[in-house]
């Protein structure tokens, strides 16, 4: 047996989907509490220790889980009691081609920090987004509630129209690394772009790309349905849209997977175009070149690993942070405008920067 | 048996049974749909088993994804019941495209048993096959004719479509 991609898929469970998830709702409280001048979530405690509220996680898996789990009646059981797992696997899987480092060679063997290093990461990506749609829709059918159908058309409607645009928002970044592997898109970005040749800049895709990154995360928040893109729960127009008869775990199982899909879209972004696992300014060859003279060249591929981890993370903490802050500050848009946002601003928008970018192109590489 | 092909008889199983399920089941709508999804999904997984990559992406995406997404929509906005359809006419259609489907599926047979393509030893498969660059290049090289045409016809649909539902709205 393969140890490699065990301790990858184990990694990806554990660390990502086990440990962070339940973090974030932890930074979504007290982010939330911070903005509203609020001290947050404070009260759960074993033994009058509370770690600054981080016992509250814990508290809300025993609270979900001991709950009565109840399907309405006249609802189709089998589609009920699947959809908030068809929810959750698309956001889970999402993680195999997300590069947590580089490669690295020790010698002869080389380590590969991504799950699955395909030529068509993105791709994959794009494909698991469109499954994930199902979860919400079927739970939304399938609860034989008025509100819950009325969720499950909305967020229909609403991840078909942004699922095209998010595609189109990245074809920029597509023709400026010309690939489709993740690895080799945060690989591209671990060197110095020279503005005018004088200034040093990390190559980041988020210079290339200022409008494809703000149009990218746009498209993307909006398809994990959060407030400001929240139609399909929207709590004063339709109670809880397509969740509303979940209760107990199975509620649960969609909240988990909406924060799973906010480290997604952290980590996505974070490798397209905030420079992956890359250190800015400071290329791999210039971290191991500096530290392998003291401790040698072996030891420094593995601190090099641990920087590298390090600041990806950072870099995911600080963009599920922006998906928070954006989160609390903004006010639910109404259906009508989220629409005209997907296909008159962004659709035309991401098309003009395809044009732009394939034309700047041709001027620099002739 | 290699991994391949066991896997190959999986996918290609689940996709026959799905594909049945959803014909077959005339009580639930929406699980028929669901079916298809499945359907297409094990489609796509054979697919990739034969290293067409692109293929498989976007069938999931487009037809896995978008198209039966849509139909969800359209069955979900207008709550349909079985009795708008009586299950005697059905039945006869059903029966109709069975045999149709056996008639053709009898002559691909025959057609692929007589293909001399299929007689030697399998090529090996070229560097970068079935990838988005070499589809993407004969695409816009080769086909470019065929593309544009496509591309002027599906403009002529979405055109027509508009017409069509703003006539409605005036």
């Amino acid at each position: 047996m393969p140890i490699e991609p065990i301790v990858k898929v184990l990694f990806i469970l554990i660390v990502m989907v086990v440990g962070i998830a339940p973090v974030i709702t932890w930074i979504e409280r007290k982010q939330s509490a911070v903005m509203q001048d609020r001290i947050g979530a404070n009260r759960a405690d074993l033994a009058g220790i509370t770690i600054l509220g981080l016992l509250h996680p814990a508290a809300d898996v025993i609270k979900l889980m001991t709950k009565e789990d109840v399907v309405p009646v006249g609802a189709n059981r089998v589609l009920h009691l699947l959809s908030p797992l068809i929810a959750a696997v698309p956001a889970i899987i999402a993680f195999a081609v997300i590069p947590f480092g580089g490669v690295y060679h020790f010698g002869d063997t080389t380590l590969n920090l991504v799950g699955a290093d395909i030529d068509w990461g993105l791709l994959y990506i794009f494909a698991i987004g469109s499954i994930a749609a199902y979860g919400t829709v079927l739970a939304g059918w399938s609860s034989n509630n008025n509100w819950s159908m009325l969720g499950g058309l909305r967020a229909s409607a609403q991840m078909i129209s942004y699922e095209v645009t998010m595609g189109l928002t990245v074809v920029g970044i597509f023709m400026v690394f010309q690939t489709l592997r993740l690895s080799d898109m945060a690989l591209a970005q671990d060197r110095i772009f020279w503005l005018f040749g004088a200034i040093p800049l990390p190559a980041w895709g988020i210079i290339y790309q200022p409008l494809g990154f703000l149009m990218f995360l746009t498209a993307i928040m909006a398809e994990n349905k959060r407030p400001p893109f929240d139609i399909p729960e929207g709590e004063s127009e339709i109670i809880a849209g397509y969740h509303l008869e979940y209760s107990g775990m199975r509620f649960g199982l969609f909240f988990m997977s909406e924060f799973i899909e906010i480290i997604v879209i952290a980590a996505l972004t974070a490798t397209i175009f905030l420079g992956g696992w890359s250190v800015p300014w400071i290329p791999t060859d210039t971290i191991i070149g500096a530290i392998s003279p003291w401790l040698g060249v072996g030891f420094a591929t593995g601190l090099c690993i641990l920087i590298h981890f390090a600041t990806f993370m950072l870099k995911v903490f600080f963009m599920i942070w922006v998906q928070m802050l954006l989160r609390w500050s903004l006010p639910r848009f109404r259906y009508d405008q989220v629409m005209n946002l997907c296909w008159k601003i962004l659709l035309p928008l991401s098309i003009a920067n395809i044009f732009a970018t394939g034309l700047v192109l041709l001027l620099v590489k002739g | 048996m290699t991994v391949e092909a066991i896997l190959f008889y999986v996918f290609g199983i689940l996709a026959v049974v799905s594909a049945l399920g959803m014909v077959l089941n005339i009580r639930n709508t929406v699980a028929s749909a669901m079916s298809l999804v499945v359907t297409m999904v094990s489609l796509a997984a054979i697919f990739l088993l034969l290293e067409a990559y692109l293929v498989a992406v976007i069938q999931i995406m487009v037809y896995g994804g978008a198209i039966v997404v849509l139909f969800l929509f359209v069955v979900m906005l207008l709550n349909l019941s079985t009795d708008e359809f009586p299950p005697g006419k059905q039945r006869v259609v059903k029966l109709a495209v069975a045999v149709a489907g056996v008639a053709i599926l009898a002559q691909a047979l025959v057609a692929l048993d007589q293909n001399p393509l299929l007689a030697g030893q399998p090529e090996i498969v070229p560097e970068g096959f079935g990838g988005y660059r070499q589809i993407g290049l004969s695409l816009y090289t080769d086909y470019v004719l065929i593309v544009e045409m496509v591309s002027l016809l599906l403009l002529a649909a979405i055109v027509g479509a508009l017409i069509l539902a703003k006539r409605k709205i005036d």
